[in-house]
């Protein structure tokens, strides 16, 4: 188990502050952060290559703060290739092995093995310059875990790679951290759970895909740290609802209830009155809603089902349980937005000045809809569906989302 | 960029050019013109002027190796680390450039004559630094060493810090990195630093003179057979020396091109 206690380190411009965390063996903790927040100090404190300022590293129980880096049985892998240009890729793969003075015999074994598992046997004889990013970047992970750490750090090993490359490496990255009997050392019989691994990433969709845990980190702080579920499902703040990928996120003002008991509050943003479910006292907060959750009709009134428009009728709105309707425009519409198959269309509802809502929706639904840029159109969702959440309270009010609702998946 | 058109700014630079080319080829042109052959087979027979070229390749290439033991791992810390007074220390590194090479020999010959104390410890162990192969050594590591030193930092400048980082965390020690890592990937640089410390203690003249006039290399030996016997007579030892000089340079420099490709 890796623990990181109050770690805090200041270079330059950069700084972190009072990170502590923990991570299991077989756990996949994300570190989710926009670029220049401190992800990669913090990694590289924990490597060993930065020294912190105050604060401990522990692994599996022992203080490692003072260790050094190759001592300290903890992988890496960078954003780029960190191959090593003068050798072949099987002498990389063996490299870490000549360092335990492994015998030819079982260095050769070993590294026959892991070429087979990172899919990289075809090329064992070539130099690094010659292979693609995806290539390389297998190749520097079979040489990390061939070194059987029992940490794995990742720093956006990931992000400098093509679509298809994400795709072999994330799956790569899961069975790592299954810990997949076949990527364990037969020979020597480790456990079945892989490594704990820190993956830094600014990439909310890889901490989707990958993370059993996240942790936020905001000017050099963790702004939350949870299981997966927890912090996409309950973001304590707009940062970190932001940075997750929620999309509709509101700052405004929830008044003293106007109705008694029973009754949905009123919650006001740019001059646009929102029902929401709540039993916070009044102050100023935030409200999100997921562009999941928002339905688009046509203007006309005639939801998705409806045949051709009904120009030159009355409006007529269908008597619906939504509690949130907006008339607005489409000034955007992003294929592929999300989630593939969905189409993602960015609606100002604003009355004076633009508010913008994200609604997700199939693309089968866009294009009966005949949606494009500049269409009048009805937004709804739930009053149900809106989380608010008081500023600068970490608390969030009541949760809708924490039952029943399954992650976003790729 | 490369630029292949010919405008009439860049014809009058090729003119300069030209100018200088023939200023560095001209002078060494008519002296092998100058020497005749049968002059030459004469000079290749004599055995003091074989000695001296033998002595002067052997002195020059054990003192560029023997130096490099301690060169390039010092190299290595002033392309990685940051000390105090880092800069001092590389202006230092530089100084043997700059100044007169025979006031270098004076400065030398105080540290080492046999009333310092190096020289009286080197007199214990049964060797003396002055008139013998140790003190033409020392003289041409001294002039010649800055080259090592800042081809081999130049090239560990260029080698990722990334790539040592990842060589840690697999396990290698901070002296295999080195070994196994930084060395190789800089040895284009090394190499070349090698070859240039190695043909400039060759060609040292100023220092030597005043620490070791005996054993004569080379360049000794050319000013002594001119001062004594004149142009004619220090010519074909000249010419000689060069073109021993030019063989094994070119060998060398084709060898670091091998390496080069094989790196590849």
């Amino acid at each position: 188990m890796l623990s990181v206690r109050g770690i805090s380190r200041t270079l330059g411009a950069l700084a972190i502050k009072d990170i502590s965390f923990e991570v299991r063996q077989g756990e996949y903790f994300v570190l989710l952060g926009a670029s220049g927040v401190g992800k990669s100090v913090l990694l590289e404190t924990i490597a060993g290559i930065i020294r912190p300022d105050t604060g401990r590293v522990f692994l599996d129980g022992k203080d490692i703060t003072n260790e050094q880096i190759h001592r300290r049985k903890i992988g890496f892998v960078f954003q780029n290739s960190t191959l090593f240009p003068h050798m072949t890729v099987y002498d990389n793969i063996a490299f870490g092995l000549r360092c335990r003075r492994l015998q030819n015999r079982q260095i050769h074994k070993r590294v026959g093995e892991l070429a087979e598992d990172f899919a990289v046997s075809h090329f064992l004889k070539r130099r690094p310059q010659t292979l693609s990013g995806g290539e390389a970047q297998r190749v520097c992970l079979a040489r990390a875990v061939a070194s059987e750490p029992k940490c794995l750090l990742l720093d956006e090993p990931i992000s400098s790679l093509d679509v298809s490359a994400r795709g072999q490496i994330r799956a790569l990255l899961r069975k790592i951290s299954s810990g997949a009997a076949h990527l364990r050392n037969r020979a020597s019989g480790s456990p079945a759970r892989g490594p704990a691994i820190v993956h830094v990433t600014h990439d909310y969709t890889e901490a989707v895909c990958l993370g059993t845990h996240i942790a936020v980190m905001e000017n050099g702080r963790i702004a939350q740290i949870g299981a997966a579920q927890e912090v996409f499902g309950h973001p304590k703040s707009e940062f970190v609802a932001r940075f997750v990928g929620i999309r509709n996120f509101f700052k405004g003002r929830l008044p003293e209830p106007d109705y008694g008991q029973g009754h949905a509050r009123k919650f006001i943003s740019n001059g646009l009155s929102f029902s929401v479910l709540t039993d916070r006292p009044s102050g100023s907060g935030y409200i999100m809603v997921r562009s999941q959750d928002v339905t688009i009709c046509d203007a006309a009134g005639q939801p998705a089902a409806a045949g051709p428009a009904q120009n030159g009728r009355a409006f007529r709105r269908p008597r619906t349980s939504a509690r949130n309707n907006f008339e607005g425009t489409i000034v955007d519409i992003i294929p592929n937005g999300g989630l593939p198959g969905g189409v993602e269309v960015i609606v100002d509802i604003g009355a004076g000045k633009p508010v913008e809502v994200a609604a997700l929706i199939t693309a089968q639904s866009a294009k009966m809809l005949d949606l494009h840029p500049g269409k009048r159109v009805t937004l709804s969702f739930k009053a149900s569906a809106v989380e608010y959440v008081e500023e600068g309270d970490g608390h969030l009010a009541i949760s809708p989302w924490a039952q029943g609702r399954k992650m976003p998946t790729q | 960029m490369r630029d292949t058109r010919y405008e009439p700014l860049s014809l009058a630079f090729a003119a300069l050019g030209g100018v200088v080319l023939l200023f560095i080829v001209a002078p060494l042109v008519s002296m092998f013109l100058n020497c005749s052959l049968p002059q030459l087979a004469r000079t290749i027979q004599d055995g003091e002027v074989q000695n001296s070229i033998w002595l002067t390749l052997a002195t020059s290439m054990a003192a560029t190796l023997i130096f490099a033991a301690a060169a390039i791992p010092f190299s290595y810390l002033l392309a990685r680390k940051d000390f105090p007074l880092k800069r001092l220390v590389t202006a230092i590194i530089d100084l043997p450039i700059v100044i007169p090479h025979s006031a270098a020999g004076i400065a030398l010959l105080g540290v080492v004559s046999r009333n310092s104390f190096l020289g009286t410890a080197a007199a214990r162990m049964g060797f003396s630094f002055v008139s013998s192969t140790a003190g033409i050594m020392l003289a041409m590591a001294f002039v010649s060493i800055p080259y090592l030193l800042n081809s081999a930092r130049d090239g560990f400048l260029a080698v990722p810090v990334r790539l040592e980082k990842a060589a840690l965390s697999l396990g290698a020690s901070p002296l295999r990195v080195f070994l196994t890592v930084s060395v190789p990937l800089a040895a284009r640089a090394i190499i070349s630093g090698l070859i240039l410390m190695w043909a400039r203690g060759m060609s040292e003249f100023g220092a030597v003179l005043i620490i070791a006039y005996h054993p004569m290399i080379t360049p000794v030996l050319i000013y002594e057979r001119f001062g004594a016997f004149g142009l004619k007579y220090a010519r074909p030892v000249a010419v000689l020396f060069i073109s021993v000089c030019l063989v094994f340079f070119i060998m060398l420099r084709l060898i670091a091109k091998d390496k080069q490709y094989a790196q590849r």
